[in-house]
């Protein structure tokens, strides 16, 4: 469901870079998409209404390739996948925290973002140019690099199958109570 | 090594000792969805390539957060949802029952031991039955609804032991709040919060439930009551079945313990903007008022509006304010019917709605401008959940609204006479 760029975004992407969205902490899925959107599903759609009311410049100027970077329990409150969706919708990809909400993590995996842990984001700052480096896997921010936390193996899968769906869509049935792994 | 509850129920429905940090594909003895999440769970279901559902009994379909529907698109969704219903062959109470959690609790589609996710934060309610409940995301009920089961993390416990006598117009909301500003908002994150002691278990099934609610607001996955006397005589004529034995072990292993008394407590309010925001009401008292919302699946049970009725007396509601009522069923709000609570409120000024989410949707009805003032005993209090962001939301017990509806100001329920 990525968004196609335009000519036009293509070439806003090349001269501005991705940035930084700076968030604090217990930022909730009120505030990423609050209820009275909650009949759209459409992550484009839903990306119009981001942070309707809190911050308004979201929606209009996020782009792909832009980085959320926030403190601790990211995603706090309701379990609507609305939430991330819009995120996805406005183009982001990767969203840095020092912690997360549970549910929120779970449908940022679910829905193939990459929520990542960071143990301290007060260096980085909003609008800072960013990127995640492929190579070692570090988050480049404002000229600095900063250690990413590893996604949980049992999660590992998901991610690497672009999502729950992806991961579902070649399951033919699961056997139940095997212990998988022991996560971290 | 002992077990917590929680390694209880995983490890007697897995058939095998589970503990917390381990990752399981465990059973899902029950599914719920409704009109917000659920319209997504099926499109995602079916996106996995689902076709049949695996255990249609399991799931519950109902509509609570837009109804009756405020919109198009709600009430396309509802026709969406009832299709589903009648294909799949799944149980569908579409709007009749009331707010989700209440219903899940009542009909009794929530029992000891009982693994349960639902496609909503507040799915941690039904741990008041003793049940293993959490809330979900719409893709992760997709697989739900493909497989009948899901996978978890177990998760670690903190243990919440209670002691104390409530004083008079002090309940299990001052508490869950007490504990919340305790905690915070992410204290107990990822963890199961254990509720125990000689409160909890003095404590009646809708105090349970509103304890148990609210463990999602310090980012726990549940909150849970091991089943007693009180869960079985509740589980009696809901569920055939006969009471067993569950409890934590003594000796089980718990990432935090906290005790709280409740002797002392002073009704509690959580400020804007944050749940875990929570002060004695001394310190908010005069905040003037522009609506106050009596329900929810926190505080919109009989006992609740009982209480509220009870501070309300045969005054009148402020002028000032707009009271909204709403209980959370159908079988809570023909309690209050019966009891004449619904007339009291009426006449003393209240709008009286039917059964469902109401203001604490931030979408239906009940709105807030900016710069306008709720108090509610429902459980969020985030810029904008009650509709515009520049407006404040504070939360308290039902006592606390009464009491404030009442003078029009945020006002102690225990200086009310």
């Amino acid at each position: 469901m990525a968004r196609k760029k335009t000519m036009a975004e293509a070439a806003t992407a090349m001269t501005n870079p991705p940035r930084v969205w700076k968030f604090g902490d217990d930022v909730d899925t009120d505030q990423i998409i609050p209820g009275r959107f909650l009949t759209i599903y459409d992550p484009r759609e839903l990306a119009r209404h981001a942070f309707e009311g809190t911050r308004d410049e979201f929606a209009r100027q996020a782009k792909d390739g832009d980085i959320i970077v926030a403190g601790r329990n990211f995603g706090c409150g309701s379990s609507r996948e609305h939430a991330p969706l819009a995120l996805k919708g406005a183009g982001v990809r990767v969203i840095v925290a020092e912690s997360f909400a549970r549910i929120f993590y779970r449908n940022a995996v679910n829905v193939g973002l990459f929520p990542v842990v960071c143990t301290d984001t007060s260096g980085i700052s909003d609008g800072d140019e960013a990127g995640v480096d492929a190579g070692t896997g570090m988050l480049v921010a404002g000229g600095r690099k900063y250690t990413l936390e590893e996604v949980p193996r049992f999660l590992q899968e998901i991610v690497d199958a672009g999502g729950l769906v992806e991961y579902a869509r070649g399951l033919e049935e699961v056997t139940t109570c095997q212990k998988t792994i022991r996560s971290r | 090594m002992g077990k917590t509850l929680t390694e209880e129920i995983f490890s007697a429905r897995c058939g095998s000792p589970v503990q917390a940090g381990e990752v399981v594909m465990a059973p899902v003895d029950r599914a719920m969805i409704h009109d917000i999440t659920g319209p997504l769970a099926i499109q995602k279901f079916r996106e996995m390539g689902g076709t049949r559902v695996a255990d249609p009994e399991g799931v519950v379909i109902l509509f609570d957060h837009q109804v009756p529907a405020d919109s198009i698109e709600a009430a396309q969704n509802h026709v969406f949802m009832r299709m589903f219903a009648e294909e799949q062959g799944i149980r569908n109470l579409d709007l009749r029952e009331g707010v989700c959690h209440q219903v899940m609790m009542e009909k009794g589609y929530a029992a000891p031991g009982e693994i349960v996710v639902g496609a909503d934060s507040h799915t941690c309610m039904y741990g008041a039955a003793g049940a293993f409940a959490t809330g979900i995301g719409s893709t992760d009920m997709g697989f739900v609804l493909k497989f009948g089961a899901l996978y978890f993390r177990v998760p670690e416990s903190t243990r919440a032991e209670v002691s104390g006598t409530f004083p008079r117009r002090v309940g299990p909301k001052d508490l869950i709040l007490a504990i919340a500003g305790d905690i915070g908002a992410d204290g107990a994150a990822y963890r199961a919060i254990e509720f125990a002691g000689g409160t909890i278990r003095g404590m009646d099934m809708a105090g349970r439930m509103t304890c148990c609610n609210m463990a999602i607001e310090m980012g726990a996955k549940t909150g849970l009551v091991a089943p007693d006397r009180i869960t079985w005589e509740y589980m009696a004529g809901r569920r055939d079945m006969k009471p067993f034995p569950l409890d934590a072990d003594p000796d089980a292993t718990y990432a935090d313990r906290r005790r709280y008394d409740v002797s002392d407590l002073a009704p509690q309010v959580a400020v804007p903007h944050n749940v875990d925001h929570v002060v004695d009401v001394g310190e908010v008292e005069g905040t003037p008022l522009d609506q106050v919302f009596i329900g929810s699946c926190t505080n919109g049970r009989f006992e609740d509006l009982a209480e509220a009725a009870e501070v309300l007396g045969d005054r009148s509601f402020s002028e000032k304010v707009r009271v909204i009522v709403i209980p959370s069923s159908r079988d809570e709000y023909l309690k209050a019917l019966r009891a004449g609570l619904v007339e009291r409120f009426v006449v003393a000024g209240a709008l009286v709605e039917a059964p469902c989410c109401g203001p604490c949707m931030g979408g239906a009805f009940g709105l807030l401008a900016p710069g306008e003032v709720s108090l509610s005993t429902s459980n969020r209090n985030f810029r904008g959940r009650q509709g515009s962001a520049e407006a404040k939301v504070y939360l308290c017990s039902p006592a606390t609204a009464a009491a404030s509806a009442v003078t029009g100001q945020i006002t102690d329920p225990r200086e009310v006479v």
